[in-house]
């Protein structure tokens, strides 16, 4: 049988251990057929890892590059995405841990995400009257962001373009070609609403522009962030496991390969 | 037009654990049930392979779609409310299972103090003890009548658990034993062993083992795959209302579960409830479901928000205290009374934080409800303290000590290194009933369907923060003990206010019960005292809210509703007069 075969390679060898320890768990706890339980135990996860083949391998530099072939689905002016680009990449650079946002493609991630249900606030409640302007003693009532009229769109439309307008206001330059130092003294005063945006703070952009960038990295790489799972790699976080019964008492770390949810699911 | 359906003999809103425990006793009885649930239909098919933080944590899949409905939310009555927009703020329940699919499987009991907490503070400590704003009152039952209840629900549930060694009395041990011990819940344990604390292990509805209901239902043995908390499970093995009581109640043939009906109102002629009014979403059509009674299972909001659009029972005015509907609003709020705590750094341990399950964990009870002698104390009521390795995630999981930038290179070297390098305790503590803390309906915001939104008012009191402090405090010297190398430890300012998230579903009041008319909207049955096939069932019936996640007691008194609604429904009238002569 296939799935007996030695493993090949280092990732192979960690998902093969894995299976075993799951194999062994049920085994001993002779899980309850009649249960409703869906595929996964079953059908999915004990076979479906190694019957795909060349799943595992590497990804070598040219399909770096396919992956790159990405288009972008919200942004229209390319200088947009380049400010975005840049200004994602200063919230979590490239550096000695690791590939930074823009190689973990963070920008087509956050892209992919305006272009959908939550770039125009699908699930939220949008019925006006809007309270853009908050009373300043009750700075707890919600942010601005989520009472303005604006959708996380327009917040990251308008937001890009205040940081380069800045940027050619402060230092006669745009600002993905502004230096390192100027790139972080711009973000800092939007950070710190030292910056006038119309309709919301400028924190409410940072803050938008950070947790988004910080989902690039670290969800699922379907997402199109989080290429070839290096977030999880840095983070040492092993992704979609579909168990850890084997390990949860045991002292030592586990440091595993991790999983996507396109190895989980096996297609 | 309302287009009327043909009479059915119960009828429910929501099909959370409470709308299915009811479902389950009546179908079982043999009556014909309706549930009317406004999210899709859901089945632990949909839940294999949930392994996907951004979907389920940050975009919220399973919680309510607030473009359709909400809350708005104010700390003071001189405010205007403003709408919780965005689910960040918000994580109720929304489909088939409701917010039972979702949860961790904390699976705590609360106190003998709690159901008796008014005449227990006066007794130990005299009247002048509680608070002038307080509205602290008693449940109208004691622990020991709802024990049996409670052990109902447990084996339900399949609860793994051990003796609590200062917990309340127990008629049965736990259907199952507790989960694995893992080495940070063992340094927490120890660490509160040498400060002469008594930790046991967190009761949880995540399965140590196989397990087989009373009911018949099977419940697999859990992974510890750490996708638990905002995910339905992949393996079966969380008990929710889907495996359990839904479908115990489908396999008798006389459930219907309708999905897509947001229910709109209660039709009745001021006497008795006559049906629901719902719409149809998929087609805008409005339907009337007539029924003998009417059970709204719907959570703390909808449950208060049908009350009062219903115009059923008298509302309660904040400015004279009278009137009922809408009082004693209470819950586990973010930055006051959970989520607080100690964070602690290590330099030379890594721990296994990426693995868990919901419920994994440790606790102590020294602090608990009325555990401390509190004649010295600035504050009533307690909290409980608690390890808990449910498994972090990457991208909600970017902790760094204190003083570390938010963002950029030392951000980034400082979250890798300590994302397995940090544990976390929180004290989740109680929130006592104030006047001016409580629900009515908004003069402003409509739902997607014109209905007027429930607005919210939650003042903190003097009290809560003190509680909350001290509990914070506790957190520390046990990290202390745990030995971080450092700590962030949460700040209570002295002014610190509501922050309009209503996020851990702790949430109480609104028609709360007791043994007098006078004081309650329902009695310990959670019958209405004004409509007598009418039940309310659900953390709404609870008066206060104690330090303990609240499931395990919203189990136990659905199952108590349940007796109320077969004694009702075989002899009518009001059923808490006919059980306790019967117990007589
Ligand atoms: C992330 C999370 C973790 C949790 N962890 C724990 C824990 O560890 N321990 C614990 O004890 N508790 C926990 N809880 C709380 C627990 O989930 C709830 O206490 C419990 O599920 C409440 O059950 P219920 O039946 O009263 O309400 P719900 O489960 O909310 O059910 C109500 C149902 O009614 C439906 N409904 C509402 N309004 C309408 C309407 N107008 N028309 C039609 N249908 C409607 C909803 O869609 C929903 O399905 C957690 C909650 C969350 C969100
Ligand atoms: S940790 Fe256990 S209960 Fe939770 S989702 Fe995984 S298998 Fe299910």
């Amino acid at each position: 049988m296939e799935e007996n075969r030695p493993p090949r390679t280092a990732k192979e060898a960690a998902q093969h251990q894995q299976d075993m320890s799951r194999r062994k768990f049920l085994k001993n706890s002779g899980v309850l057929a009649g249960g409703l339980v869906g595929g996964s135990l079953f059908g999915g996860l004990i076979t479906n890892r190694f019957d795909k083949k060349d799943e595992k391998k590497v990804v070598n530099k040219k399909e770096h590059e396919a992956m790159s072939m990405e288009a972008r689905q919200f942004f229209t002016r390319a200088h947009d995405f380049d400010v975005l680009s840049a200004a994602t990449e200063q919230i979590l650079p490239e550096d000695e841990h690791g590939p930074g946002a823009i190689k973990l493609g963070v920008p087509y991630y956050i892209d992919k995400q305006l272009a959908g249900r939550w770039g125009i606030n699908g699930r939220d409640y949008r019925h006006s009257p809007y309270a853009v302007k908050l009373e300043d003693n009750d700075k707890s009532a919600g942010t601005a962001g989520e009472q303005s009229i604006l959708d996380r769109g327009d917040l990251f439309l308008l937001g890009l373009r205040s940081l380069d307008d800045e940027s050619q206001k402060r230092f006669s330059t745009a600002f993905d070609s502004a230096t390192e130092d100027q790139q972080i003294e711009l973000l800092t005063d939007f950070e710190n609403d030292k910056v006038a945006m119309r309709g919301v703070q400028a924190s409410e952009f940072f803050n938008l522009l950070l947790q988004s960038t910080l989902e690039g990295a670290y969800s699922d790489p379907q997402y199109g962030g989080n290429r070839n799972m290096e977030g999880w790699k840095m983070k040492e976080f092993p992704g979609a496991q579909a168990s850890y019964a084997g390990y949860i008492e045991q002292d030592e770390f586990q440091k595993l390969e991790p999983v996507s949810l396109r190895d989980y699911q096996g297609h | 037009m309302v287009k009327k359906l043909e009479k059915v003999d119960a009828v429910i809103v929501g099909s959370g654990w409470t709308g299915g425990i009811a479902a389950a006793e009546l179908t079982k009885a043999g009556y014909k049930v309706v549930i009317l649930e406004r999210g899709q239909d859901k089945k632990h098919e949909d839940f294999v392979g949930t392994k996907d933080e951004l979907r389920y944590s940050k975009r919220y899949d399973l919680m309510q779609d607030l473009s359709k409905t909400t809350m708005t939310s104010r700390n003071s009555i001189n405010k205007e409310a403003i709408p919780v927009r965005n689910n960040s703020n918000a994580r109720l329940g929304n489909h088939t299972g409701g917010a039972g699919n979702h949860w961790n499987g904390m699976a705590f009991r609360w106190l003998p103090y709690d159901f008796e907490i008014y005449s227990k503070t006066v007794e130990r400590y005299g009247k002048d003890k509680i608070p002038k704003e307080s509205t602290m009152q008693d449940w109208g039952i004691t622990y020991d009548e709802l024990e049996p209840y409670y052990d109902q629900y447990e084996k339900t549930a399949g609860i793994s658990g051990e003796e609590n060694p200062i917990g309340p009395p127990r008629s049965d041990k736990y259907p199952n034993p507790p989960m694995k011990d893992t080495p940070t819940i063992k340094l927490f344990s120890k660490a509160t062993k040498e400060l002469g604390y008594h930790p046991y292990r967190i009761p949880s509805a995540n399965m140590s083992q196989n397990y087989e209901n009373p009911d018949g239902e099977k419940i697999n043995g859990c992974v510890y795959c750490a996708f638990c908390e905002e995910y339905g499970c992949d393996f079966g093995a969380k008990a929710d209302p889907i495996g359990t009581v839904l479908s115990t109640a489908s396999k008798t043939g006389n459930l219907e579960i309708r999905n897509s009906a947001n229910v709109n109102r209660v039709s009745h002629d001021g006497k008795k409830a006559t049906g629901l009014v719902y719409t149809d979403i998929t087609t805008g059509q409005e339907f009337e479901q007539p029924a003998d009674i009417v059970v709204l299972a719907g959570f703390v909001f909808t449950n208060t928000q049908l009350l009062l659009t219903s115009k059923i029972g008298q509302p309660y005015n904040p400015k004279t205290g009278q009137g009922i509907i809408g009082k004693n609003f209470t819950g586990h709020f973010n930055n006051l009374s959970t989520y607080i705590g100690a964070r602690g750094f290590f330099e030379e341990k890594k721990f296994n934080n990426f693995m868990g399950t919901g419920g994994l964990g440790a606790s102590i009870d020294d602090f608990s409800g009325d555990n401390e002698d509190h004649t010295n104390l600035d504050y009533l009521h307690g909290y409980e303290v608690h390890y808990s390795q449910l498994g972090t995630r990457p991208i909600a999981h970017n902790e760094v000590p204190e003083g570390t930038p938010r963002w950029g290179k030392e951000f980034k070297k400082q979250s890798l290194k300590y994302f397995n390098r940090n544990l976390f305790i929180t004290a989740q503590s109680g929130f006592l009933p104030n006047k001016e803390t409580y629900m009515d309906l908004d003069p402003t915001y409509k739902d997607a369907l014109g209905n007027p939104l429930l607005r919210v008012t939650v003042t903190y009191s003097q009290q809560d923060r003190n509680r909350a402090k001290a509990g914070v405090a506790r957190c520390e010297e046990i990290m202390k003990q745990m030995g971080a190398d450092s700590m962030n430890v949460t700040e209570v300012k002295d002014d610190i206010e509501f922050d309009h998230k209503f996020y851990t579903d702790h949430f109480f009041g609104g028609a709360i019960m007791g043994a007098d008319p006078a004081t309650s909207a329902v009695n310990t049955y959670s019958q209405m005292w004004d409509m007598d096939n009418l039940f309310v069932v659900g953390g709404s019936s609870f008066p206060h809210n104690s330090n303990y996640n609240p499931t395990v007691t919203i189990g136990a008194f659905a199952y108590r509703a349940a007796e109320g609604m077969l004694t009702y429904l075989k002899e009518g009238g009001n059923v808490a007069e006919k059980l306790l002569e019967k117990n007589a």
